[in-house]
């Protein structure tokens, strides 16, 4: 057998057991997860290896628990739900005004300093979250915007505009010179061209942006706890979650409750819309 | 890329960028880059420019109020004696000192958080990329099921930090944990193994003894796990665009599946790698979320993020936290700088 030949057979195996060996580390997390957020406490103490649960043991109390307003006893997620959408739906229309004139100056017009733009907007990467923190909580509290969600949502335009900038700049680059110069042909100022002509042909890219923007808002964690802790009506669920595990005993179980409560619409979200995402956010890689 | 100050917030560029600019921008007629940029006269590109600083101001203006605002105004508290009860009512120039830095190096912790940074950085992105890689590579030609198997693939990078920190952290738990269980029932283990809390674990091989850091490796397997969706994301992508004759010839010349890939792809999607590391060592250089929710920065894996947040929140000693995240933030300006300087050109370009 060639060498040739013995590789072929070879990776043909190995192809299937690095396949299984993914598939086991990235789904099994999540099961788990699953799995003992419907586990009374006692079931997962006194057997913690066990990979399925009984139909007596099974039980949604803990969602019951994470779910229910605080003045009924609960932990105020569902509150918490609609202060994580508030926040991210936010961040995704004041990220979106942000960079899409941006975007499109820096990769359709030349003009004096547009690459050096084109850097800076992802050296903003360069700096550490911490550093930004400071500043932006101080002057957030100066002007009263401390402990808002609207706050939050400005502060996440910091996370999001680099990311978008380069997912809008990779498309815009896409759509032909041509486009533009007929409407320009028939009458339209540069402003109607973008409005009637690039952005309804952006529009799969729009939506991937917005998406990622979403799910960045959705999943962050930093400045949520430096600018809300100290108010908990306004507590986004990645913080209700992180002050549930670290403050009086809550059962591990009600805590996976939870994790699943924050887990599950953003992997919705992302399960409906997959292939517009991935595309959306590679769409530089596969030109280079 | 490394002088991203050197562009004023409000807008107007530097002396030398509009220079190098100033520079491209008169080749353009000349060098005919797209068409119809060629055949308008000196007015529309005058016109164009205008309407190109036109459209950037605006993100420019938000950009620079909630980020480089933020930033100047970090780089003047770290050198001042500043403390979150007083900086309300402070000036933005009070007593400039250098007391800050001082301490920040003259402390030993300091120096092994910086080390502890790098390894973490260095570890988790290697992981990520290489795990990436070899994801990419078994799903490269289409399977029944692959769209299945490629999207629970992306899940870790997908869910909420904090959702995924807890389950491993329960799922690693001395107590009650399922890795733990299983070691003892499968693996034999002894005692079980508290993954996040072990500064450092005795191993025995072949007689020789080893002091393995737990907890940071744990930590790294966690970033490895969680960010390799990303790069295998990109490596795919890349992979599927390399033309099939390419490697149908190697194939037809009797070369072997190690060879076409060492030879064939890897050249290929050497600038997709080079582009991804610079990436992911930005982020991880930077990271603070993982790190916090998983150990706490305890058990030696007290990264320099997490240091300036304890700074923060712990001793409300912002003029230190400033420094030390300005001292992080030039560290890894150099580091860029370096990797440019020698290697990076190509991926400057791509980026």
């Amino acid at each position: 057998m060639s060498r040739a030949q013995f590789e072929e057979r070879l990776f043909g195996v190995l192809r299937w057991v690095v396949i299984a060996f993914l598939a086991l580390i990235t789904l099994a997390p999540f099961y788990y997860m699953l799995l003992l957020s419907v586990k009374p406490i006692d079931a997962l103490l006194l057997d913690p290896g066990r990979l399925w649960v009984s139909a007596q043991e099974f039980t949604l109390s803990t969602y019951e628990e994470v779910l229910k307003p605080t003045a009924e006893g609960g932990q105020g997620f569902l509150g918490m739900l609609s202060n994580s959408a508030l926040a991210s739906l936010g961040a995704v229309v004041l990220t979106l005004l942000a960079a899409i004139p941006g975007s499109y100056a820096v990769s359709r017009l030349r003009f004096f300093g547009g690459r050096q733009l084109s850097a800076l907007f992802l050296a903003v990467y360069l700096f550490p979250a911490t550093l930004l923190a400071v500043p932006l909580f101080v002057m957030f509290a100066k002007i009263g915007l401390q402990g808002s969600i609207v706050g939050l949502a400005i502060v996440y335009i910091a996370q999001t505009v680099p990311v978008s900038v380069y997912m809008l700049r990779n498309y815009f680059a896409t759509i032909p010179f041509s486009v533009e110069e007929a409407a320009a042909l028939d009458g339209c100022s540069r402003l109607q061209t973008i409005r009637r002509v690039v952005l309804p042909l952006a529009a799969p890219s729009l939506m991937a942006t917005a998406l990622y923007i979403f799910m960045i808002a959705w999943n962050e964690f930093l400045f949520a706890l430096l600018f809300l802790a100290a108010t908990p009506e306004n507590w986004t669920v990645s913080l209700g979650l992180q002050q549930l595990a670290n403050g009086i005993e809550v059962s591990k179980t009600v805590l996976m409750a939870g994790s699943v409560v924050l887990t599950v619409p953003v992997v919705l979200l992302f399960l409906a819309a997959e292939r517009l995402l991935t595309e959306g956010l590679t769409s530089g890689a596969d030109k280079s | 890329m490394t002088h991203p100050t050197t562009t004023a917030p409000d807008g107007v560029p530097s002396p030398d960028a509009s220079s190098a600019d100033g520079a491209a921008d008169g080749r353009s007629p000349r060098g005919a880059p797209g068409p119809g940029v060629t055949r308008r006269p000196l007015t529309a590109s005058r016109r164009e420019n205008r309407a190109g600083l036109a459209f950037v101001t605006p993100t420019v203006v938000v950009v620079g109020v909630v980020v480089v605002l933020p930033i100047l105004w970090t780089v003047l508290l770290a050198f001042q004696n500043a403390r979150l009860i007083d900086i309300q009512n402070m000036g933005l120039l009070g007593d400039w000192s250098l007391e800050n830095f001082q301490s920040v190096f003259g402390s030993p912790g300091f120096w092994t958080s910086l080390w502890t940074t790098l390894l973490y950085t260095v570890g988790s992105t290697a992981g990520s990329i290489a795990l990436g890689l070899v994801a990419a590579l078994a799903l490269r030609k289409p399977f029944r099921g692959r769209g299945l198997v490629r999207g629970s693939m992306l899940l870790p990078y997908v869910a909420p930090v904090v959702a995924v920190a807890f389950v491993w952290q329960i799922a690693l738990s001395p107590q009650f944990g399922i890795v733990n269980e299983w070691g003892a029932k499968l693996l034999g283990w002894d005692d079980p193994v508290a993954f996040l809390s072990t500064r450092s674990y005795e191993v025995s091989l072949l007689g020789l003894d080893f002091e393995l850091p737990l907890a940071l490796l744990t930590v790294i397997a966690f970033e490895t796990w969680r960010y390799f969706p990303f790069a295998f994301l990109f490596l795919l992508a890349r992979l599927q665009a390399v033309p099939g004759s390419l490697e149908e010839a190697a194939k037809v010349d009797g070369a072997a599946p190690t060879q076409r890939f060492r030879h064939v792809l890897l050249p290929q999607l050497m600038p997709v790698v080079a582009l991804l590391s610079v990436l992911r060592f930005i982020m991880e250089f930077n990271k603070f979320d993982d790190v916090y929710l998983l150990t706490g920065g305890g058990s030696g894996t007290d990264v320099v993020a997490v240091r300036v947040y304890n700074f923060l929140t712990a001793r409300f000693d912002v003029g230190a936290a400033a420094a030390q995240a300005l001292v992080l933030a030039v560290i890894l300006m150099a580091l860029l700088g370096l990797y440019f300087t020698f290697f990076g050109r190509k991926v400057q370009e791509d980026s």
